[in-house]
């Protein structure tokens, strides 16, 4: 039975439900922690809905049914633009969102990062500012966003087992007076919460089957169902916002399953649609009253797009790794995550353990590439370890989602192009990541060592920032547009600077603390 | 290595068409794994000598000296599959044409007959032809389609959907070849207790 089957419905002319746009990290947690409140919720998604039984261990026939593979498109001068122009993010188009996808490292943000401007100084070239909101405003729903996705290393969870990629980064880090542990994972080492403990599968990316690891898929969706006071309405593609002559917006349009249109009326929208199709959206209603696009009096929807630093270190040995048993993401060294300008860059990155299938390896260990240094690398798959690099890229303005009008989707819509140049900050923090991780691997006998490029981009941010200032950003430290009161930004969108960390533990505890103020907001009457 | 049973009987599809050839390395995990030396890939556009140089010219970008041919072939049986035409039209698809001009430029580079010159003057005659369109559509093909085989999993020793169960009690943590890292940075197993 599917978890929609005996769901409460709502109405298309019920104007007092409140739709969420997007059912990922964002979108699935705020609609739970509404319909807890007793807040009646409609999500719509544009995935369809799978269960764990579906998910697939085969790496390209996962991505064909997960992966969000409807046009986009890119320029700038990042490698992304030439190695895959059509695929500039891997993200996923199914209920759950990208949470069907992750590997579940869960670190909260560290509190000098919610102050990037007043930490780094100016910084040429970057549109640098202070988050609106502090550690420690966000710290309590840390804590309740730990508590709730199980994260490994809090509430006394003990951490994951190490699996053999593990062993060679914490011989390595160990060897270069680094700490590394198993890291803090949303990933249950032991049965919790009706979920099991994970299995050492390997394929965190191709979905959980196990169930093992968080995601909104089967936590806070069906929760929120179970509720009473949640709709969750798969395959719903939403095409534009509406509003009225007030500037309030009133109602949402969107192509069902049939690709039939549809119009659901709400008391107020929430976009989670991750970051490069919720200002794809916003930009999609302009209207003559927002002849910009919706919230877009600063002309800052759609800009300082962030997708972190990233890269990866893959090393080879005399003896075998098997890198690929166990989870993906299975170690984690933060001695780099600090602010520290000595090293010629300004914020910090993790180095955490990655393993790709045999298939995923060859399609992106180098791109384009042939020849026997390709190869002589696959040779040596069992023996290799691998670790990913992820840190701050800083926001520039011209880093930028805009709507490509050659090319539209199935419905008829601009897609979003996707323009990104990587600022000299982030170039000289991967090269120094390239480095350490090199040391890292030669000091416990490396072989060959590949330094790859960032994949299709994972984490995507900023594009509709919030700002303490309305000419700053776009929403304000709730989320809340600045310019439409009933309008909210609840996904990855909002992050005013990328920092070092993955974001999903930030996006999901945002999401709480915005619950609890649309909750406070209704009961005071002011939407 | 890749379970037997599954291999064999993915190894089996494989057989009996047109693309003949015989296994080359008889103490590979391939060879292990096949029921008999010898094998085939069926073609339905391609026809086998375009086969087989597609075989040689992918053999030349991707070149794993061990590797056998069986699995080389699952690139030209992909891009047999491409290049179908569509059904209602009855010529060559636009691949089918690219494939032909490119084999003939081949074959007229070598003097002739591309598979008749050595390793070394194919790869000459490659080299120069990197980022062409009849390149980019063998090496973008093959990149996918060479690595993504049970073939290939069992030779280059990743184990593929046998991860399905999980690694848990089946290696996820078997290597001996460095120290164990301590607790609690190692983590715990399911049914351990926490000691620190
Ligand atoms: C391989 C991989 C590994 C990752 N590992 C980690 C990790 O270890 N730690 C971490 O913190 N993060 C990780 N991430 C990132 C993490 O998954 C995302 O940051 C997070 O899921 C983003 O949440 P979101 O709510 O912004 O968007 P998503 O979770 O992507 O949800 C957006 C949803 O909105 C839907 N949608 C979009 N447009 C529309 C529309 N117009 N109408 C209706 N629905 C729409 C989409 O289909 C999608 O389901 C990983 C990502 C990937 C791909
Ligand atoms: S390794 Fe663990 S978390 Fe990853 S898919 Fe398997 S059971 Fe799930």
């Amino acid at each position: 039975m599917a978890m929609t089957d005996n769901q409460k419905t709502f109405a298309h002319d019920d104007d007092s439900v409140v739709v969420v746009i997007g059912s990922g990290a964002g979108g699935g947690t705020l609609a739970n922690e509404l319909a807890q409140q007793g807040v009646d919720v409609v999500v719509l998604e544009a995935g369809a809905l799978h269960t764990t039984g579906d998910f697939l261990a085969d790496e390209w026939a996962s991505f064909a049914q997960l992966a969000w593979l409807d046009p986009r498109t890119t320029s700038g001068s990042f490698r992304l633009a030439k190695d895959f122009p059509n695929l500039p993010a891997w993200i996923v188009k199914s209920v759950g969102g990208t949470t069907v996808h992750w590997a579940g490292a869960s670190l909260r943000l560290q509190p000098h990062e919610f102050a990037a401007l007043s930490t780094y100084g100016e910084v040429e070239g970057a549109n640098l500012l202070d988050w609106p909101l502090s550690y420690d405003d966000l710290a309590p729903y840390y804590d309740l966003a730990e508590r709730r996705m199980g994260v490994t290393r809090t509430n006394d969870i003990k951490g994951l087992p190490g699996n053999n990629n593990f062993k060679v980064m914490y011989n390595g880090a160990k060897n270069l007076g680094y700490s590394c542990n198993t890291g803090h994972m949303a990933i249950n080492s032991a049965p919790r919460d009706g979920r099991a403990a994970c299995q050492q599968r390997g394929f965190c990316f191709q979905g959980c089957k196990t169930g093992a690891k968080w995601s909104t898929l089967y936590t806070e969706l069906p929760a929120g169902i179970a509720t009473g006071h949640l709709e969750l309405r798969p395959e719903s593609h939403v095409a534009r916002i509406e509003h009225d002559g007030s500037g309030k917006v009133t109602a949402v349009v969107y192509f069902d399953a049939a690709g039939e249109e549809q119009r659901q009326k709400a008391r107020l929208v929430a976009v989670a649609g991750n970051s490069l199709e919720t200002p794809r959206l916003l930009l999609n209603s302009a209207s003559t009253m927002f002849p910009e696009g919706l919230a877009n009096g600063s002309g800052q929807v759609g800009r300082n797009y962030m997708r972190h630093m990233t890269g990866s270190v893959y090393a080879t040995f005399d003896e075998p790794v098997h890198m690929y048993r166990g989870t993906t993401m299975a170690g984690i060294v933060s001695d780099e995550a600090r602010h520290d300008p000595e090293r010629g860059f300004v914020g910090g990155y993790e180095m955490e353990t990655l393993s790709l299938g045999l298939p995923f390896m060859a399609a992106f260990l180098d791109p384009g590439a042939w020849g026997p240094r390709f190869t002589g690398a696959l040779d040596q798959y069992e023996n290799m370890a691998g670790m990913w690099l992820v840190g701050e890229d800083l926001p520039q303005e011209s880093n930028r989602v805009t709507l490509n009008p050659e090319v539209t989707d199935r419905y008829g819509l601009p897609v979003a192009n996707v323009h990104y140049d990587d600022h000299p900050n982030d170039i000289s923090m991967r090269e120094h990541g390239y480095r350490q991780g090199t040391e890292l691997y030669r000091s416990v006998g490396a072989r060959d060592i590949y330094e790859v490029p960032p994949y299709p981009s994972t984490h995507n941010l900023g594009t509709c920032r919030m700002s303490e200032r309305p000419e700053d950003g776009v929403c304000n430290g709730y989320g809340q547009a600045h310019e439409i009161p009933n309008l909210f930004i609840s996904d990855g969108s909002q992050f005013t600077t990328s920092a070092a960390e993955n974001p999903t533990l930030t996006i999901v505890s945002l999401a709480i603390r915005q619950a609890e103020h649309i909750g406070r907001l209704m009961q005071q009457g002011v939407v | 290595m890749s379970s037997p049973t599954m291999s064999r009987r993915v190894f089996l599809k494989a057989s009996g068409g047109v693309l003949a050839g015989t296994l080359a390395f008889a103490s590979g995990s391939i060879a292990l794994l096949a029921p008999s030396r010898s094998w085939a890939m069926p073609l339905d556009n391609l026809t086998s000598r375009q086969g087989e140089v597609l075989l040689a010219v992918t053999r030349q970008i991707f070149p794993h000296p061990d590797l056998e041919d069986a699995v080389y072939a699952h690139v030209v049986k992909s891009l047999d599959r491409k290049t179908r035409a569509a059904d209602n039209l009855d010529q060559v698809s636009a691949l089918g044409h690219l494939l032909d001009e490119g084999i003939a430029e081949l074959d007229a580079a070598a003097g002739g007959d591309f598979l008749a010159i050595d390793d070394a003057r194919r790869l000459e005659i490659l080299t120069p032809m990197g980022g062409t369109p009849f390149f980019e559509a063998i090496r973008g093909d093959a990149v996918v389609s060479l690595y993504d085989n049970p073939l290939a999993f069992a030779h280059f020793g990743y184990q593929g959907a046998e991860g399905d169960g999980g690694y848990l009690t089946k290696g996820f943590n078997d290597l001996t070849w460095l120290p164990d890292p301590p607790q609690p940075q190692g983590g715990y197993l399911p049914f351990e207790e926490p000691t620190a």
